[in-house]
């Protein structure tokens, strides 16, 4: 058994560009801005990078799929540059190869950017991708929405639970997510909303409505990683320390073997299992402080809080409705408003998330600060739910 | 003894109400309510002349082992190749073998009798055994003109042979004579009509009683032996006035289907017969016309083994299931006659790898999986490693056809952001009793009546419509079946 990842690194900076449809920025701009805040936070120089994971995945970025277009934007001084897609969860990959260079002692310092500029597309929702030659041959016609909102329907039957008690929790998700995002300048969408807007929104893909879906934005995210010891020597406090990271990869059986019953994540349940693991975290309920989930739809957020092992399976409506998530709740979720409000630029989303637990744990998190929270999970998930990468990521202070 | 020995037939399940249709022209034709009366079957968006003759000759086939069919013939004048052989596409569709004959018949709407005399010979000369005939049309009309109302869409589909014969075949006639009535010129989407009373009087009344006579006196029986007398033609008592001119008893003119289906075009006789002998005595004789440019008339006789047969009753079914259809828009939209905003998702590229196509053949047009000869499970698609976890034995797997298995839906969605010719898209996880899955698309379903649980048949259907390459992409989707 491997001895992991956990306390062998730690972070250093981070930065976060602001969400939204950013008329005004291309993916360059969106990158710089993120970037420019974690170097300033780390308070390094560029010559001090050793190595970079670049994190894009719908479209091609000024010179196409390569290292060069993050290390162009940023005039990086001609280090290594990787660049990783894993759908939706590609930014949490670029942060693992940036980890785990520093662990491989590869690298003192590694950064991660992640970054997707959907707004040029014109229209809502995520471009098509294109699926190799024979998909498109045989898989459904459908959209992201359309395929989580498979869940709901098989949740459904087999907990046993209304159309309308169902719609009601997922409708308490996306307030809880707006309330939060209401107190975040960086999120995309910051206004508050009420259970009667939820339920009267128009259908996207039956039962999600325009408010079970997560905006779609412009926005890029940054993270330079090195060891505590050098972190320590260059005189940081309250030393953020990666505890776990974890990735598991659907290999078929949801979508082709009848042993999976549509009503939960396959992959989320044995990603959170090793994470717990890797972390030394015996009762997540308990030791976990905070979650970011990948709360694409509503849906998919009331169901990994299950495959999270956090709600009793069939239970979270009831810690939904009981308000356990909220804010002020004993397990608070999405507390810089979630994919809801910051919308889902590809690349960048799984960094964004880890940005907003590392200011929780430091402490900076503004009129969103959550006490002294000393564990942070981020739940990245790619694909849609019979198809898909998870991956699990726990942060924490140095020592918890 | 030659003949008939399944049959089968589809029509779609949407039935355009003409009423609907006289609403939208009345403004501009004060006539147009007059005769607008019954209903017409309409095609859905995904269906065609392939996809409609691959569900007849599936509910011909039922039971049948189809290994031994040795030709297939199509027969349509609304296919959607002009250069790609349909019939082997329904062949495909339907896992027949590939040592076998096959045909496309087309140009006039006399190619589905056509379709059956050659299938018919080459079984009587001994070359083939078994000859499976399959017709089908959805021919386009322009909008408010007579034929978007007589107009039908529908497939029949017959095996010919000579065990568990269900009709004797006693003999035919065909005439070929270059009679324009109307014509479709290469390139045209729409036919170009002459005037009725001139096809009604140069034409049926003199084509179709010289062929009836001929075919008599070749089988040597008379005209009042006829018991079935099936001769398609929209115009109204046109068929009875024929079997008066030629001595049929009126009882014997068989129903056109023109108030409940309407006219399927080179199907049509097919279509009739199929329905027909779904009803028909032992001993009684059946004859056939088929019309255009020229004549051919069949008569048969039914068997015994007709009483016998188990009543799949595919016709008779598919015209009892009939949904009305009241938007003459949608029924505009399906056939593409009228040019709307389907938005920036419609746009992407569906290019067609033909490589990849021929490669998947057998998945994509046959629905055949694997299933595991180590563990058992069934799985689509098949793979080199077996798909359960406790198994993941190599190359373990054999064919396994999933078409015809009992399915039924796990999860599902009604989805409005997808690009759909009919919103909301359906689609879900469909789970196969036998074993094996895939996320499907469904059709011929309505919002708010699909749920987890539901059974689910499968139906060979178009997948997408590549319009700049002019190539269309086949591939199977599940129909919900609603609860008796």
């Amino acid at each position: 058994m491997p001895s992991g990842i956990k306390d062998k690194v730690a972070i250093l900076g981070m930065g976060c560009a602001k969400f939204g449809e950013r008329w005004d920025s291309g993916p360059d701009e969106l990158m710089v801005e993120a970037y420019l805040e974690a170097m300033g936070d780390a308070g390094i120089e560029p010559s001090q990078l050793d190595a970079a994971w670049f994190s894009t995945h719908i479209d091609e970025l000024g010179t196409g799929k390569g290292g060069t277009p993050l290390s162009i934007a940023l005039r990086l001084p001609n280090i290594g540059v990787t660049r990783v897609e894993n759908f939706c969860a590609s930014g949490s990959e670029a942060f693992r190869g940036a980890v785990y260079a520093v662990a491989s002692g590869a690298c003192d310092i590694a950064l991660a950017v992640g970054v997707e500029k959907l707004k040029d597309t014109g229209y809502g929702g995520l471009p098509t991708g294109s699926p190799g030659t024979l998909m498109p041959q045989w898989g459904a016609n459908g959209s992201a929405p359309g395929n989580f909102a498979q869940l709901a329907s098989a949740y459904r039957a087999k907990h046993g639970a209304s159309k309308e008690d169902l719609k009601r929790a997922i409708a308490h998700i996306s307030i809880k997510s707006h309330a939060n995002g209401a107190k975040n300048a960086k999120a995309h969408l910051q206004k508050p909303i009420t259970e009667e807007q939820v339920m009267n929104a128009p259908m996207i893909a039956e039962p999600l409505g325009l408010f079970d879906c997560c905006g779609v934005s412009d926005g890029a995210a940054a993270a330079i990683v090195t060891t505590p010891e050098i972190a320590k020597a260059m005189g940081k406090k309250d030393i953020v320390t990666v505890k776990a990271l974890q990735l598991s990869v659907s290999n078929g059986l949801e979508a082709s073997h009848n042993s999976w019953d549509g009503s939960y994540f396959h992959t989320t349940r044995i990603a959170a299992r090793k994470a717990y693991r890797e972390a030394g975290i015996d009762n997540p309920r308990q030791d976990v402080s905070m979650f970011e989930v990948h709360d694409c739809f509503s849906i998919t957020e009331l169901v990994t809080m299950e495959d999270l092992f956090i709600s009793p399976e069939g239970g979270a409506i009831r810690d939904v409705m009981d308000g356990f998530y909220d804010a002020d709740g004993k397990v608070p979720c999405q507390i810089d408003g979630g994919l809801k409000c910051f919308g889902h630029p590809i690349g960048a989303s799984g960094l964004r998330m880890l940005y907003e637990m590392y200011l929780q744990l430091q402490g900076r998190a503004g009129a969103r600060q959550l006490g002294a929270p000393k564990i942070g999970l981020t739940h990245n998930l790619g694909g849609s739910p019979n198809t898909n990468v998870c991956s699990v990521a726990i942060i924490g202070a140095q020592g918890a | 003894m030659v003949g008939i020995t399944h049959f089968g037939g589809y029509v779609p399940r949407l039935r355009l109400q003409r009423k609907a249709i006289a609403a939208a022209h009345i403004w501009m034709n004060p006539g147009a309510g007059a005769g607008a009366r019954g209903e017409r079957s309409m095609a859905n968006w995904d269906e065609d002349a392939v996809t409609m003759a691959v569900e007849a000759a599936r509910d011909c086939l039922t039971g049948v082992d189809r290994s031994g069919i040795d030709s297939i013939y199509l027969a349509s004048t609304s296919l959607p190749f002009a250069d790609r052989q349909c019939s082997g596409l329904v062949s495909a569709a339907l896992n027949l073998a590939e040592n076998i004959g096959s045909a496309d018949i087309t140009s006039s709407l006399r190619a589905g009798t056509t379709a059956l005399i050659q299938a018919l010979s080459a079984v009587k000369s001994g070359d083939q055994k078994k000859a499976l005939v399959a017709a089908g049309d959805n021919r386009a009309a322009k909008a408010a003109s007579p034929q978007e109302m007589q107009f039908g869409d529908g497939a029949a589909a017959l095996l010919v042979g000579r065990d568990e014969v269900v009709a004797d075949y006693l003999g035919s006639v065909s005439l070929t004579i270059d009679f324009v009535d109307h014509f479709r010129g290469e390139g045209e989407d729409f036919d170009y009509n002459w005037e009725e009373r001139w096809i009604r009087d140069e034409g049926y009344s003199k084509i179709v009683p010289r062929a009836v006579k001929a075919a008599l006196a070749k089988t040597g029986l008379q005209a009042s032996d006829i018991a079935h007398f099936i001769m398609p033609c929209v115009f109204s008592g046109l068929a009875a006035s024929l079997a008066k001119a030629v001595g049929i008893a009126p009882e014997a003119v068989v129903d056109n289907l023109q108030a409940v289906c309407g006219d399927t075009g080179s199907a049509h006789a097919l279509l009739l017969l199929a329905h027909s002998l779904e009803n028909a005595k032992p001993g009684s004789r059946i004859m056939v016309v088929g019309f255009g440019q020229g004549c051919d008339v069949l008569i048969f006789q039914a068997t015994e083994a007709l009483a016998k047969r188990a009543a799949a009753g595919g016709v008779a079914a598919c015209l009892n299931a009939g949904r009305a259809e009241t938007n003459y828009m949608k029924y505009l939209v399906f056939r593409g006659l009228v040019e709307w905003e389907k938005g920036m998702r419609a746009e992407k590229d569906n290019k067609t790898a033909l490589t990849t196509l021929y490669r998947k053949r057998e998945m994509i047009l046959g629905l055949i999986g694997g299933k595991c000869t180590k563990c058992g499970t069934a799985q689509f698609p098949a793979a080199r490693i077996c798909v359960n976890p406790n198994c993941n034995a190599v190359d373990s797997q054999e064919p396994y056809p999933f078409a015809d298995q009992p399915a039924r839906i796990l999860s599902w969605s009604a989805d409005f952001l997808t690009f759909s010719m009919d919103p909301p898209q359906h689609y879900g996880m469909v789970t196969f009793d036998g074993g094996g899955r895939f996320l499907a698309d469904f059709t011929d379903c309505d919002a708010g009546t699909v749920d987890s649980g539901m059974n689910v048949r499968m139906v060979f259907r178009i997948k997408d419509f590549d319009e700049r390459r002019g190539f269309r992409k086949y591939f199977w989707k599940a129909v919900p079946v609603l609860a008796k």
